[in-house]
Formats: structure tokens, sequence, C-alpha cells
């Protein structure tokens, strides 16, 4: 039964766009987490299946990387960099504060489902921390009041 | 009226700190008021106190303001920000400015001046030179000239260069590859990243140079994941360059053919070791490889492998173009040439700066950052990333060189230099490096999986005070016997480094640690 072509789904483009790529896995997870915001359990199945590994070593190498996840992301994403250069600029202080404002601060999701606070360890920024990310938008020098205009954008638009 | 050229770079710690934005004001602005200009989004100079910094082309040269923000714009407008004209932000010509104006800038020559991704541009400054005299030699004689310049590993292992292109190429095998491990994942560090946002084609270069030495016919670029604009900058880069001929069937007119492509990486830290990264690239989980047998001789899916880092690659196209006695007269001893330097942390001018080796810790701290940037006083200095070791005041005058580092017990690294100021407490960062060690440990070897959570909590049982002095001299003498079974025991350098920055913030910050008797009785016996 072949599927017409509108239901073509993201997975099989991916693993049909990786056929020759030598050692394929990474870039074929990314480009899935990509296109559906993480790697569902059914596409682990899938990918093992095109690339003639068992599903334990696909659900290893997704659990292995910290970048891979297995759940949909919340709305926004925001990861504070929490690595030494940061630290010595008040990054312990300032990562407090994020959890509190989006109301993170017991657990990494908050309870509508709209953020996570993730930790990172380091972004490059070492010279201008302290740096956080939000959905792959970098900031630096960041303070309580800088955060807190990001965070009431944030608001705006979700 | 002429057009002016501006410059805003689109360097990472320029576009965090709002250079787009000023970007885009600058382009509106100068449209309502009739000002013909043409944007340049250059790299960074790496001065990065003064991010976003604008650079106008004058007649007298390039005058830079910074920092710059969207507000500032109109003021420096109606100063005349077009005619390089004084203004509260204006820092002069940008080469006078004595950062930048006593750097010894060999690698980061071009880093900042130009369009990175321009060819004209990177050929206009002496770029490709290096690759087009190496299409005319035999292999022997590109890897006999690295091996003159005494460029060893700037990745942190500090390995002679021309030593492990020779071992690749005297192995075995139709198929070799040359690797570059971009996976800067030491925090302080940020040097592979301005050099793959600033100047990428240089990192080409220096792999395609590689490859015919090697006599290897691929090549990957292993970027981390927490950098996307250098992974977009080089995908970019590797596609020009294959059109205009320096990468692809016929390198430069070698002959030869050589394929380069960026691969992403995940997320994990231990995937920076080289084996590890090896094991990532070839789609599994980043676990770390037991030597021998060496990457040089089976490497990558088995076969053949130069693998260096971004630094030693960017290294290699000016040995090749101005020779190896050029680059071996900077240095001391035996580090030669230049290293990059980042200042960074708790620093007021922190940044990125390339000296010859020899320079001190104590002319970077304070005649380059100033001090710290909250104004207090500097405590402790890491250098060398998370596996590095804090280095006392009494050693902020030694000459950066790899022997003396290493003779104190401590590594330069890929050169990242980390400040604190007198907030800090040292125990908290010793227990951080446990920490990170039990997060990103890929759980080979048992020294550094149980090893690294052990040590979270003997010091935690060390600081929590209240236990009797005997009882704490024991938990202090149970760190230093985990810490050398973890530096002699552990696979990797995680594992086996991370004993540096703990062991040092214990015998330099005993206070931190609440210890009241004597830090390290074995350092005195």
């Amino acid at each position: 039964m072949a599927a017409s072509p509108v239901e073509v789904d993201p997975v099989t483009v991916v693993l049909e766009s990786h056929r020759n790529t030598p050692g394929a896995l990474l870039p074929i997870l990314h480009e899935i987490q990509d296109a559906l915001g993480y790697i569902p359990r059914d596409a682990v199945v899938r990918v093992a299946d095109a690339m003639n590994l068992s599903r334990a070593e696909v659900h290893g190498v997704v659990t292995y990387y910290h970048d891979f996840r297995s759940e949909p992301p919340a709305r926004h994403v925001v990861q504070v960099c929490r690595a030494e250069a940061c630290q010595s600029v008040g990054a312990e202080a300032l990562i407090g504060q994020v959890r509190e404002r989006l109301g993170c601060a017991k657990q990494e999701r908050s309870a509508d489902g709209r953020y996570s606070v993730e930790p990172v360890y380091c972004l490059g920024l070492c010279a201008s921390g302290p740096s956080l990310m939000i959905d792959e938008r970098l900031h630096a020098r960041m303070t309580q009041e800088k955060f807190e205009q990001l965070a009431s954008r944030m608001e705006k638009e979700s | 009226m002429k057009e002016v050229t501006v410059y805003v770079p689109k360097d990472s710690a320029a576009l965090a700190v709002g250079a787009n934005e000023v970007a885009a004001a600058l382009q509106v602005q100068c449209g309502d008021r009739g000002l013909p200009i043409r944007i340049v989004r250059n790299g960074s100079r790496g001065l990065l106190w003064l991010e976003p910094l604008v650079e106008v082309a004058t007649t007298g040269g390039r005058v830079a303001y910074g920092p710059v923000t969207v507000d500032d714009v109109p003021g420096l407008l109606d100063a005349g920000l077009l005619e390089g004209a004084p203004h509260a932000l204006c820092q002069g010509a940008v080469e006078a400015i004595p950062y930048l104006a006593t750097q010894e800038r060999l690698t980061f020559a071009r880093v900042g001046v130009n369009d990175p991704l321009s060819i004209t541009d990177y050929e206009a400054l002496d770029g490709f030179s290096g690759l087009r005299r190496a299409a005319t030699l035999d292999s022997t004689a590109i890897i006999e000239e690295v091996t003159n310049s005494g460029l060893r590993g700037r990745g942190g292992a500090a390995f002679p260069t021309g030593i492990k292109w020779k071992t690749v190429r005297l192995a075995e095998g139709p198929q070799k590859y040359v690797v570059c491990n971009a996976d800067e994942g030491d925090s302080g560090t940020f040097s592979d990243r301005m050099t793959m946002e600033g100047d990428p084609f240089m990192l080409i270069e220096g792999m395609a140079i590689t490859a015919l030495a090697a006599e290897a016919t691929e090549g990957y670029i292993y970027i981390r994941s927490e950098y996307p604009h250098a992974i977009a900058s080089m995908n970019e880069a590797i596609a020009r360059a294959e059109a205009a001929g320096f990468l692809g069937d016929d390198v430069a007119g070698s002959g030869k053919s050589f394929r380069l492509s960026v691969r992403k990486a995940a997320g994990a830290y231990v995937c920076g070791e080289e084996t590890a990264m090896l094991e990532s690239i070839e789609g599994k989980r980043g676990i770390v490889r037991s030597k021998p047998p060496l990457p040089a001789l089976q490497g990558l899916f088995g076969k053949p492998t130069v693998i260096n880092n971004v630094i030693t690659f960017a290294s290699v196209p000016i040995i090749l173009s101005r020779g190896a006695e050029f680059y071996r007269d900077y240095g001391v001893g035996r580090s030669r040439g230049t290293l990059p330097l980042q200042l960074a942390g708790n620093i007021k001018y922190g940044g990125l700066i390339e000296k010859a080796f020899g320079v001190t810790l104590r002319q970077l701290i304070y005649e380059y950052g100033g001090g710290t940037r909250s104004g207090r006083p500097v405590k402790a200095v890491q250098v060398g990333g998370p596996l590095g070791a804090y280095v006392p005041e009494s050693q902020w005058d030694v000459p950066l060189d790899y022997e003396a580092y290493a003779a104190m017990g401590a590594a330069i690294g890929h050169g990242g230099i980390v400040v604190h100021d007198d907030t800090a407490n040292l125990s908290k960062l010793a227990r951080y490096a446990m920490e990170y060690c039990a997060i990103e440990s890929c759980g080979k070897c048992t020294p550094c999986r149980i090893g690294s959570t052990r040590g979270v909590e003997v010091i935690d049982r060390i600081t929590a005070g209240g236990t009797a002095v005997a009882s704490q001299s024991e938990q202090v003498e149970l760190l230093r016997s985990l810490c050398d079974t973890m530096l002699n025991g552990s696979l990797c350098a995680l594992g086996a480094m991370i004993p540096f920055p703990v062991l040092s913030a214990l015998n330099q910050y005993p206070a931190d640690f609440r210890i009241v008797e004597p830090a390290h009785p074995r350092a005195a016996s």
C-alpha cells in the first residue's frame, strides 16, 4: 500500500537522503529532531530497520547524547550556561532567577509546559558571560533586567 | 555622496549582544538620512568587551566605535560616525588600539578584517598561498616544513604535528582521513569558534594541506552543536571552496582529490576526546577507545587518520606560505610559534589575544585584561579549561610554555584562561569539576565513572563542617587517594585530568574547604 505523496513523512525523507552517508546515525537523528522537535519511539524502530542496527543501538545513541530528546520540547527552551567562566560572573544566581521567573523552580519544565530551563556547558561566549540561549538565539552579558525583557517578550508571543 | 563602508561583526559574541539589531538600525537610519552605506558583516577582532564593535572605513583607515547599542545609533550618526568623527564610544583607529596592536597575530591575522565568506577577500590577504605552494610539493616536503616549524597540537596534548602526519602518510591503506576536532567544549575557550566564524577558509586550507601531506582523500570537521553559526559558516565556506577548486577532485591544481564535510556533534563533552569523537562520527555512542591502536594507524572507520584541533590546522597555511623558519622564530624553548589565548570569566577586558609563547599570566590578566570585571581582587585563575589547574599567584610570572606548565603540574590546554574574583569559593569549583566529570563521563572506565561521583561525596563531607578534625583529614586523604586513582587509572584525559583543578584548589585554598589543619602533609614531607 503506497502512501500518497502528501503523506510522505520527514523520517522517510531523512532516511532516504542519507542512504550513502557513512556513519549516518547522528545526522539522521539531528534531522529527525529538527523536523519533529524530538525523536519519537516509532522513529527509533524505523531508523534501526533502515540502518540494519538493533533498536537497542539506536536507543543507546539517542539517550547517550544530551541533545536528543525522546519527548516533545517545551514551547520555549532556555539553556543557561553554568560552566566555570559564566559561574565567575554570576551564572548560578542567574539560573535561579530564570527558573523562578519561568515557573521552573522545582522541575525542568513549567507546569503549563511552555518553558523548560536546561543547563548547558559552554556556549563559547566566555568573555561576555553570563550567557544563555533561548530557542537557539544567543544572549550574552545577561542580567536579571535584561532577562525580564526577554521573558516578557516570550510571554507575549506564546 | 560617496558610499561609506561600515563593518558590523557577525561573530556569535557580537550577535549575542545585539549586532544584528545594530546593523539593521544603521541600514534604516542611514537610508532615512540619505547617507549611502555598505554594511560588511566581518568576523570579530576579539576585543569582546567592545562588541558590537562598529568600524567605519575612512580615508585615514578604519575607525572603531564600541560597544554600540541600537539606542546609540542616532547619536553616532549625528556626531558624524561615517566620517570617523569623535564620540564617547569612539576607540580611534582600530589597529592602533593597544590590546590589538601589541598582539602577534599570525593565525588570527585576517579574523575581523573582512567578510569571512569572501574568497576574494581571503586571497587578497595571502589566503590559499600556503595551499598553492603545498600543491607543488611532494608529501614528504610538506611534512618536513611543518616538522621544522615546531608546530605542536594546539588542542591540548601538544604532540608534534609533523610526526603525527608522517605516521599517517607511512601507514598502509588506500583510504585515509583527516579529521578536525572542533568540539571546543572547554569553558573559557572560543578561539576555534572565532576561527570557524571569522576565517573559515583558513581551516579549510589547513586541512587541504594536511590531506596532501598525509595522502588522505576525505575529511570531516566535527563541530559542537552549541555552535550553530560556526556550522553554518563552515558549510557555506566548504561549498564555496569546492566551487573555486580548492577542494574536490583537483585540489588547487595538485591533481589530488580531497572532500570535506561537517559533522554536527550532539552535546557530549567527552566527544572532544579524539577516539570518542571518531566513534561519534561513525554514528555510535561517543565512548572512548583504548589505545593502542593509535588513530593515526586505525582511526576513523578503522583507517589511518590525522586528527588535529582547529587551531592546529589553522596554523598550517602560514607555515607553508611564509616558511618553517618564519613560524619557528616565534616562541620559547620547545614551544614554537604563537598561541591564540582566550581571556575569559570575571575579567574587565576579555577577548582573544594571540601572542608568541613566553607571555606570562600576569601580563595577560593585568596588562591586557585590566583585572576583574567586578573590580574586586583576582582570587583564582584556571588555565586550560575544566581539566586545567588553578594557577596560584606565585606562578603568574612563569612564561607560558608547554614544558614549564607541565613542570608545575598545570596545563596550557587549549589556551583558555578563566579569572575568578575573591567571591569565588574554590571548594564549590572543585565540587563542580567532579560533578561535571560525573555528568560527562562516557562510563567506559571505572575511575572516571565512579570516581567522579565519589569525589562529589567526599568533597561534601570535607566541607560539611562540624566533623572532628581527625575525620576531616581522613576525608582529605581519601580525596587525594581518589584523585591518584583517577589520574593514573582513567582511560582518557577527562578522568585523568579532573584531579588537576580539584587538587590545585584543595592545595591552595584550604580555607575554602573549611580546613584548619595544614592541607597537604605530603607536600610538606
